[in-house]
């Protein structure tokens, strides 16, 4: 089977290419036109004039819910919504229930990811054993596995000596050590950013020290140990600033921003509406601004979503007592893309953002439309309006401060491993 | 009538001068029903209100009661013990079976905040708030601001001292957001972690050190109940550190201005927040602000009745 894309804009920053010109994919490879030439294989045309042809998506941050939640979510119904999203590849995160701390989880979950609709699934382990942060997990086995990286997100590694020896211990593998930074002494009962919204609120505030202390204490052990770490879903500007001069001093150090911190901010949460809950959470302005800039240098790596399927009856309660987090999955393109629209970055920064930077922080061989790389490919229309509502939602749940807006930049197309597996109106 | 008035009374922040007068004014109104023989008008006869109390409450829940059987309308009330919500049914599901029996009006106190906002996305029926966690406490304020202007006259410049656990407290929030929308200038003291950041943002409000500070000339002081399970969260060494720093007491309440008057929202922790021949003494209104209560929740579950008709 042959794919030929022909006449759209092809942005592929990790060969520096930005410009009108066709793409063939042979069976589940990029190859030349030379070579496609030389195939007798039926051919699919795309028309894509007016539409961004690259590498398909990457999602560095994604809760799946299986195994153990899976009336919020299945591994499923997530690669639908990431598929919908633009994205071939997304990582799972392994607050699983059980939790994704041994090779035999790890392996489940790449087998429904096996099984679904062709988005490749990759799995983080945990660090510790039951993410409690005391023991190691059998980090070399599940990497044996094929777990592309180790974190015990959802809850933030709190004592230091276990994570040095995470640190150290990845050395052994080549892995990465992620971090869900958070000074869980700092955040208690915290509910929202500290800041002038949580005291007129009157909600429990998150102060953004809690993120920045974590990345500090633990940018010191990545200097010490020379492990290789990754913050998650970076969210304060001291956070942001440290792992610049830390990248500058030349450390093993990425990191990943979500959409909604870069978009929305604590002023959202005057209505007390959980889909507007998460952790970290929504920050003030100025946070946003070196966010933003962040993505801008380079400092940050990856736009990752934390696509964090949360069933009603875990949302609509009192907003103490809702789950943090939103799904992200098919947003992060139109809302990155504003980013865009209003000059902050240029398209080929975005799409870099969204495919090699994510594809460089774990090392997998994705990320490219190279000759001869893996035909993994998405287009999208700019420009497209299209409604995000619970008829063209894909995740099993619904828990997106987005749901019922128009919003701009539509993927039409998803081709994973050379094979179509989303379309819409192409 | 009743421009200026939403349909809930979710809190006091936003609510116009007008909407705070028309209540305070009501309320004035409705003081002399107290000292009739016959404690009843019909203004609210037939009317069911629900008292849904999620929180331990003795005197608003008391106050709220008081006001709506003055006014000749019919309470129902539910607590937590009573509540299904021990038995998992969420807080939605609970009110709507009961706006199901058709109930014209809620009143409720909840512990989180926020709560009354999230419920009202789902509810058609008046809600008015009696506390909703750190958040607002708005009938307790306009109770506060009822005294303060029948001591003072008004509220232009006034000075009101609040002193206390501030991040924790709703009544606090509440005064806040209806002083300074009336044109009053707030001075606030408590140990600092309990002073919520960005306070000075919320209106005309400058946080002061210590107590001497935060009262010098002021024309109300206002201590505010300490929680003692709060030390245990080290917010505060000890509550006897406390009465000797942050307490009020007879040489201190000096340094205001020579007609201050003194408030609390209770329950007193005697010894603590404040000394006893503080709380007992000439300059008290505390019991007048109890007194207050009934009159203004009269005027809101009045105003707010007809917001819906």
């Amino acid at each position: 089977m042959m794919i030929k894309i022909k006449g759209g804009r092809v942005v592929d920053p990790a060969n520096g290419t930005d410009k009108v010109q066709d793409l063939v994919i042979l069976n589940n490879r990029i190859v030349s036109s030379g070579d496609a030439k030389k195939s007798r294989s039926r051919v699919r045309e795309i028309d894509a004039s007016g539409m961004v042809v690259c590498p398909g998506f990457i999602d560095l941050h994604v809760h799946l819910r299986q195994p153990g939640e899976e009336y919020k979510e299945t591994v499923a119904t997530a690669c639908e919504a990431a598929a919908a999203g633009g994205f071939t590849s997304v990582v799972a995160m392994p607050n699983t229930v059980p939790r994704t701390d041994n090779r035999s989880v790890v392996e489940a979950v790449q087998d429904w990811g096996a099984r679904a609709n062709g988005v490749n699934v990759f799995v983080m382990g945990n660090i510790t054993v039951g993410g409690e942060g005391e023991r190691l997990a059998e980090i070399g086995d599940m990497h044996q596995a094929g777990a592309v990286g180790f974190t015990d997100d959802g809850a933030c590694m709190q004592n230091a000596a276990v994570m040095r020896a995470a640190l150290e211990y990845s050395k052994n593998f080549g892995t990465v050590i992620a971090q869900h930074a958070e000074d869980m002494t700092l955040t208690a009962s915290g509910q929202m950013h500290e800041g002038y919204h949580s005291t007129r609120l009157g909600l429990g505030g998150i102060p953004a020290e809690s993120e920045s202390i974590i990345v500090a204490r633990d940018l010191n052990l990545a200097e010490m140990t020379g492990g290789r770490y990754h913050v998650q879903h970076i969210s304060s500007k001291e956070s942001v600033e440290m792992v610049r001069v830390a990248k500058k001093k030349g450390l093993h150090v990425t990191a990943e921003a979500t959409p909604h911190h870069f978009t929305l901010s604590d002023a959202c949460l005057s209505s007390y509406d959980s889909n507007f809950k998460m952790k970290p959470p929504l920050r003030s302005e100025e946070h946003i601004q070196a966010i933003r800039k962040g993505l801008k240098d380079g400092t940050i790596d990856a736009i990752a979503t934390d696509h964090a399927p949360h069933a009603e009856i875990d949302k609509r309660v009192e907003f103490d007592q809702a789950a943090f987090g939103i799904i992200g999955l098919q947003t992060a393109l139109p809302i990155s893309l504003g980013l865009v629209r209003e000059k902050v970055l240029t398209m080929r920064q975005l799409i870099t953002r969204m495919t090699s930077g994510p594809a460089g922080v774990l090392g997998i061989e994705r990320g490219t439309l190279s000759v001869g790389a893996v035909a993994d490919v998405t287009i999208f229309d700019p420009k497209a309006e299209w409604e995000y509502n619970e008829e063209s939602n894909r995740s099993k749940s619904k828990n997106s401060p987005w749901i019922g807006q128009t919003l701009k930049g539509k993927v039409v197309a998803t081709i994973s491993g050379g094979k179509v597996i989303y379309e819409d109106g192409i | 009538m009743n421009e200026g008035l939403d349909r809930h009374l979710l809190g006091l922040e936003g609510m116009s001068r007008e909407g705070i007068e028309q209540i305070l004014d009501t309320a004035e109104n409705f003081k002399e029903i107290a000292k009739r023989p016959v404690k009843k008008v019909p203004a609210l006869r037939g009317k069911n209100i629900l008292m849904a109390f999620f929180e331990p409450s003795t005197r608003t829940k008391m106050s709220f009661q008081m006001a709506a059987k003055r006014l000749s309308a019919d309470t129902y009330s539910i607590s937590t013990g009573m509540s299904s919500l021990v038995k998992g049914e969420t807080l939605i599901d609970t009110v709507r079976n009961i706006e199901a029996m058709a109930v014209d009006m809620i009143v409720m106190r909840h512990g989180f905040s926020g709560a009354h906002r999230f419920l009202s996305r789902y509810i058609d029926k008046p809600i008015i708030n009696a506390g909703d966690g750190w958040h607002e406490h708005p009938t307790q304020a306009l109770l506060d601001m009822l005294t303060m202007r029948d001591n003072k006259g008004g509220f232009e410049g006034l000075k009101v001292a609040i002193v206390g656990d501030i991040a924790h407290s709703r009544v606090a929030h509440s005064n806040i957001f209806g002083l300074t929308s009336m044109g009053a200038q707030i001075h606030i003291c408590g140990p600092y972690p309990m002073i919520p950041m960005e306070l000075e943002k919320l209106g005309n409000v400058t946080v002061f050190p210590t107590i001497e500070d935060a009262i010098r000339g002021v024309d109300v002081i206002m201590m505010l109940r300490i929680q003692l399970e709060r030390m245990s969260k080290h917010l505060f060494p000890t509550s006897r550190e406390y009465s000797t720093i942050f307490g009020l007491n007879r040489k201190r309440v000096e340094l205001a201005h020579k007609d201050a008057i003194i408030m609390h929202p209770g329950p007193i922790n005697r010894g603590v927040e404040m000394e006893p021949d503080v709380a007992d003494g000439p300059r008290s209104v505390i019991l007048d602000q109890v007194t207050n209560g009934v009159a203004v929740r009269m005027a809101v579950l009045y105003l707010q009745m007809g917001v819906t008709q």
